[in-house]
């Protein structure tokens, strides 16, 4: 059986769309390929999860919000990702598919520093955007979503760091999609030029329990030479909103790129982080925190594809699943032809808190060379009853020694995010999904 | 205050359907500092871990009374809460848990609600404990035994019993694979502990230790039970003399619990 999903979107609409924010001629012709391949090419195929059925189709595409002045001016459960100690000095919040609030230091900004939302970033900086949108990482033609997302990208941010440019202060980006219909099909793109330096954090968060959209995010990061990036986020739709979320990295030589992702959605979720080292010595470590819960489905990969010669690159996954949820946890290191000296390691682990959860943990090297070092770790299991009574013998409570080790299990992601506040935030919402 | 009073009757303990403790009689009292010696496997760290109430151990025989309340019946927090506290042998690593927030559940366990430590209080306190027990400053934001060395996990061991102040601990093997120097450094943390108040069952494999804390009483475990009490003299004897003599006094061929 095969299921035709009609886009309610097609070319005029596209078109229209694409004039009406004043972009560049290659955007809406890139628009317009997309749209004609989506029709025909397949939807991805996470491994063990059915996705033919989801949502991905049915959405409003463009919501605006309204923009505000002051910080002030935002409801609490937003303002929750700042921090109230420290001014936020490089900020986007992004309200439905619009820039409600914006700002960036001058320093940064003299020393040729963007961060903008992805709109102002094409009327403004066409070619700069145009060199890097769905080129190095993600390609448009994968399959479906990819090509779904590039004809209908309505928001996200480009943030581009000129060279030896070290920035210290976190760079950070609220998505919010306040309207329960809206759709967030956001284009994050990170060009961190030689031998430059910034951390980036991100907030999605949805309150629509009933309503239902689909989100389709794609993120690109880009370490040139030397680079270093380390990219947080934590993702928190609601269950009405089904998400696609594609977070690929492109090392070059000698650079880094660290991601901390903090996998908090409601709905479906299919996830992949995928890091290609491209360039000798370059690095990643890729951490994804997972809860599940209720009757959701939810399936994450993530890969590091090693090229470059002595590339070493690290991932951790570890989820918490409860009620009848299900996940599915790909950790994929692939070592190819030429990348010797190389190290791949990984570990996934699943904590399952009810018996009719399901979580797979799938670690799998591929590796195409001799001279090379790999390791997994993986397992599935129950909190552990001989950690629980050493804390219980302190005269910890059963259940406050279970929190303890749950989110003890969830710290590595936690610990890793640069904003306090997302940090606390993130602390909040696995206390609200555990318990 | 005279402090409380464990007292095991007749306990019988098995593991995995096999009996390991057969009848263990021991009554501590506060202010005391009990001794409990013998070779492997007589069921020595069994005891310690029943009392404490391990999930692996399951009691099917006796009693364990903490100032005449049945622990047996208690959780194992509860049984914390009540008093005991168990410095273990092979203690949990808990990733993702600092020893420092790890320590100050413990304590605040042990309060009512409410009347939680603060947090300097706290600090301070465990920084002069950690002074005393020579570790290290940065082991409290270290994740809960992860890492640490035999001898840092021992000290942690200790910094805990000195942290929570119990009725009555019970240290398993607190000696096992310390150097002399970290062995003093241990001894030295138990002994500020002592008062008229605060009792001790203290499980050890060799006497050095002994050296260094010295026992009021001691006790001699071979195939589950108790075989022998007696004064610091005793722990003296066997040093000197080793266990054969015991076997030979009680007609023993085998000392181990499978016998």
């Amino acid at each position: 059986m095969t299921v035709e999903v009609s886009l309610p979107y097609d070319k005029e609409y596209i078109s229209q769309f694409s004039q009406g924010q004043n972009e560049p001629e290659w955007m809406k012709n890139l628009r317009l390929s997309a749209l004609e391949k989506s029709e025909s090419l397949p939807l991805p195929k996470p491994d063990k999860t059915n996705i033919s059925k989801w949502n991905f189709t049915e959405f409003d595409h463009h919501v605006t919000g309204d923009r505000i002045e002051s910080l002030d001016e935002l409801p609490v459960e937003i303002k929750d990702f700042l921090d109230e100690e420290k001014e936020q000095q490089n900020l986007v919040i992004q309200r439905n598919h619009t820039v409600a609030y914006g700002t960036i230091d001058q320093k940064l900004k003299d020393q040729g520093v963007i961060f903008t939302d992805i709109g102002t970033a094409l009327r403004e900086h066409s070619e700069l955007v145009e060199k890097y949108y769905m080129n190095d990482a993600v390609h448009m033609d994968e399959h479906r979503l990819t090509a779904l997302h590039a004809a209908l990208m309505n928001g996200g941010v480009f943030l581009y760091v000129p060279k030896n440019v070290q920035i210290e202060d976190p760079i950070q980006a609220i998505f919010w999609q306040e309207d329960p219909k809206a759709s967030l099909i956001n284009h994050i793109l990170v060009v961190a030029e030689e031998n430059s330096s910034v951390t980036y954090v991100e907030n999605y968060i949805s309150h629509n329990k009933e309503e239902k959209t689909s989100a389709n995010i794609v993120t690109e990061v880009i370490a040139k030479d030397e680079a270093k990036v380390s990219f947080g986020a934590v993702d928190n739709f609601e269950a009405g909103t089904t998400v696609y979320a594609n977070r690929r990295g492109v090392a070059y030589r000698d650079s880094v790129i660290e991601w901390a992702l903090g996998q908090m959605n409601e709905g479906d979720t299919v996830s992949e982080n995928i890091t290609h080292l491209i360039g000798d010595n370059s690095h990643s470590n890729a951490k994804t925190v997972a809860i599940g819960r209720g009757k959701q489905k939810q399936n994450f990969t993530a890969n590091i594809t090693h090229f470059g010669k002595g590339s070493d690159g690290y991932i951790l996954q570890h989820g918490v699943m409860k009620d009848k949820a299900s996940a599915i946890f790909n950790g994929i290191g692939k070592i190819e032809h030429g990348a010797s000296k190389s190290n791949a390691e990984q570990e996934s682990r699943v904590l399952m808190l009810s018996s009719d959860a399901r979580g797979d943990a799938n670690p799998i090297l591929l590796i195409d060379e001799d001279d090379v070092t790999a390791g997994h770790a993986a397992s599935v299991g129950r909190v552990d009853p001989i950690q629980l009574y050493y804390l219980m013998s302190r005269g910890i409570s059963k259940f406050e020694a279970e929190r303890l080790i749950i989110h003890g299990f969830l710290a590595p992601v936690v610990n890793q995010l640069p904003v306090e506040a997302v940090k606390r935030q993130l602390q909040q919402v696995i206390e609200r999904k555990v318990y | 205050m005279a402090g409380s009073t464990l007292e095991i009757k007749d306990l019988h303990v098995e593991i995995e359907g096999q009996e390991i403790l057969k009848g263990v009689n021991l009554t501590i009292n506060g202010g005391e500092f009990h001794a409990v010696m013998g070779p492997n496997g007589t069921g020595k760290s069994t005891l310690a871990s029943a009392i404490m109430g391990h999930p692996k151990y399951e009691v099917t025989k006796g009693e364990v009374l903490l100032d005449g309340e049945n622990v047996l019946e208690m959780e194992v927090d509860e049984r914390a809460q009540a008093g005991l506290f168990l410095a273990m042998q092979y203690p949990s690593e808990i990733s993702g848990v600092t020893n420092s927030d790890f320590l100050r559940s413990s304590i605040n366990a042990h309060r009512e609600e409410g009347d939680e430590i603060s947090l300097m209080k706290f600090i301070k306190e465990m920084d002069a404990k950690m002074d005393t027990l020579d570790m290290d400053k940065n082991m409290a934001q270290r994740y809960l035994n992860e890492g640490f060395s035999g001898g840092e996990k021992k000290r942690n061991e200790i910094l805990q019993l000195m942290m929570i102040q119990p009725a009555i601990a019970i240290l398993d093997e607190i000696d096992s694979g310390l150097d002399i120097d970290a062995l003093k450094v241990v001894a030295k943390g138990i002994n500020e502990m002592r008062n008229d108040a605060f009792g001790c069952l203290i499980i050890t494999h060799y006497q050095r230790l002994l050296n260094y804390i010295t026992p009021d009483k001691v006790h001699v475990m071979m195939q589950g039970r108790v075989v022998k009490s007696g004064g610091p003299e005793l722990s003296q004897r066997l040093e000197a003399e080793g266990y054969d003599w015991i076997k030979q006094e009680l007609g023993i061929e085998d000392e181990t619990v499978n016998a």
